[in-house]
């Protein structure tokens, strides 16, 4: 059985007017950790309150842990843990609080489940007194995924957990979820940081509503078609005005400190490149072929 | 307006060539905001060059959005010294609000008006004659290949073109400095770069550019970074040089370093 299955959902907004989630079909293996890769606007959070019963889609059929979303809708919210991407808990009661409700709402106690939460809500633990709208942003993160585990869920739906954390933080959410998944919890993760998409061992890319490859990130790397390169000069916007009017260079991406480039490479070399680039006036210059980053495979996806 | 004769360090690492003297925009001096015993922004004393893109970046909490709105004359320094485009940030914050441009994830446009209502309205705020509009918001229009969508409302454009809408507006009356807070946040990888485009255009016309960012790949783009660190400024310098200084090869790898150290979040 597999722990969520989505078949060709539809969702639309404005009566038909906007098509948030166009046709969208996968499925999250037990005890997996399944990240949904994409921009503001791509349907993410609309799959996810789809998949947690808090919306209706058009059409397709979708389950969770073998219960139907439309059917079983009660039985899916007992099982499930859902954080979603704003802020939700009460602002007006402390820590302490908050989970206790969490805990007697699904009929259960904290005790009964501490163990699950224990190495997250050590640190919370200090601050248990405080007001939950009092706290840091990375411990509000942390407060609301306690309460979204409080029940022992087998399915765990983080809608964009590390939008707008800094990358201390981030690092530092995605070991908590390493932990978790070794108890065995299924988990499916939404993101728009293309780096966090190596951390799942599956991920679905998303856009404008469709996805548009699912695979392991190893595995989609592998399928990235062409020879990707980062070129880098003395100056990079000169550089890239050069490399994008060349009619040979088939894609070119800023990249940090370096541009990605794919080439048609029947009629260029890298040897060819370096000449014409020198010969542009062009200084300092470095060449090498590169192993893509799931963002190179996003783009060359979502333009092609 | 202050010279700075002595900065002609050239500033290769990023779009725009800049020219040997330096005028400088922005100016603090142990800039500080104490809300209470908390001391959100700590003495922090940096320059930033005209035409240049100036990285704002720093842990969640570090005190950015705080140092943000004084430098925007929103917010009332406790102590320390700024001027912003040669405006005092304590006596002249309406001059200072008319030589700046804002935009930010959160609040950009409105979204029940239609694109060419938002420029007009925007403009007309910055003080834009009718003429200035009407010339400037076609040329606008143009520029991002809107005109299909020109009497649209505003929240039927997808994210990144209302980002891409939203800063175009914010330059507009062509400030002296832009301020951008997380600009690109939540907008698609090729949009995102389009975006950076945008940004090396207006650094090109000499306005100067202000921008945090959580993408350090977009860190690279700046022509130097400030790291923010608890309420001070921990590091400050071109994207090239801090990566050398602490011997790493990219810049998530810098912001690690010097934000681990953290004791503060938020």
């Amino acid at each position: 059985m597999k722990s969520v299955e989505l078949n060709n959902i539809v969702k639309t907004y404005n009566k038909g007017e906007i098509k948030a989630v166009n046709n969208v079909s996968f499925s999250v293996n037990k005890g997996e950790l399944f990240g949904l890769i994409g921009a503001d606007g791509a349907g993410k959070t609309s799959i996810f309150r789809i998949l947690t019963t808090l919306l209706l889609p058009d059409s397709g059929t979708a389950s969770v842990d073998g219960c139907d979303v439309i059917k079983d809708y009660r039985t899916i919210r007992k099982k499930v843990g859902y954080m979603p991407g704003k802020f939700s808990l009460y602002q007006d009661l402390s820590v302490e609080e908050n989970l206790n409700f969490f805990a007697t709402v699904f009929d259960t106690t904290i005790a009964e489940n501490y163990e699950l939460i224990k190495d997250i809500y050590v640190q919370l633990e200090p601050f248990k007194t405080r007001r939950a709208g009092k706290l840091s942003g990375g411990m509000k993160q942390k407060l609301a995924l306690c309460c979204a585990l409080i029940h022992r869920p087998n399915v765990l739906f983080l809608d964009e957990p590390t939008t707008g954390v800094d990358v201390v933080s981030r690092k530092e959410f995605w070991e908590m979820l390493k932990t978790l998944k070794q108890q065995g919890i299924t988990i499916l993760v939404s993101t728009p940081y293309m780096d966090e998409a190596t951390l799942c061992e599956r991920i679905a890319l998303i856009q404008s509503g469709s996805i548009m490859m699912i695979d392991t990130p190893g595995q989609i790397i592998k399928n990235y078609p062409d020879k990707l390169y980062a070129v880098k000069a003395d100056n990079m916007s000169r550089l890239q005005n050069v490399l994008r009017s060349n009619e040979q260079i088939k894609s070119c991406y800023s990249f940090g400190d370096f541009h990605h480039i794919t080439m048609d490479n029947v009629q260029l070399t890298v040897d060819n490149l370096l000449v014409s680039l020198q010969n542009e006036g062009l200084n300092d210059l470095e060449v090498k072929e590169i192993i893509p980053t799931i963002e190179d495979c996003f783009m060359n996806l979502m333009s092609s | 307006m202050e010279l700075n004769k002595d900065n002609n360090k050239s500033l290769s690492n990023a779009g725009s060539q800049l020219s040997v003297e330096r005028e400088v925009v922005i100016k603090t001096d142990k800039l500080t905001k104490r809300f209470g015993d908390f001391i959100a922004t700590n003495q922090i004393t940096f320059e930033v060059y005209s035409g240049e893109i100036f990285g704002f970046l720093g842990a969640n909490g570090a005190g950015k959005t705080t140092a943000m709105k004084m430098l925007c004359g929103l917010s009332k320094p406790s102590s320390g010294n700024a001027t912003i485009a040669g405006f005092d940030i304590y006596r002249q914050t309406e001059q200072i609000k008319r030589h700046i441009g804002y935009m930010s994830q959160k609040f950009s446009l409105y979204e029940d008006l239609t694109i060419v209502e938002n420029i007009q309205f925007f403009g007309g705020i910055y003080g834009l004659s009718d003429q200035q509009l009407k010339t400037k918001s076609n040329e606008l229009i143009e520029t991002l290949g809107l005109q299909k969508e020109a009497n649209k409302l505003v929240n039927s454009l997808p994210l990144g073109w209302k980002q891409k809408l939203a800063f175009s507006v914010a330059v507009l009356h062509e400030p002296r400095i832009v301020f951008l807070d997380e600009p690109t946040g939540g907008v698609d990888p090729i949009t995102r770069r389009q975006f950076w485009d945008l940004i090396y255009q207006a650094a090109d016309k000499g306005i100067t550019i202000f921008v945090t960012t959580h993408y350090m790949d977009e860190a690279e783009y700046c022509n130097r970074i400030s790291m923010m660190v608890d309420g001070e400024i921990k590091a400050l310098d071109t994207p090239a040089d801090l990566k050398q200084k602490y011997a790493v090869s990219s810049m998530d790898e810098v912001f690690y370093e010097l934000a681990r150290g953290a004791k503060r979040n938020e």
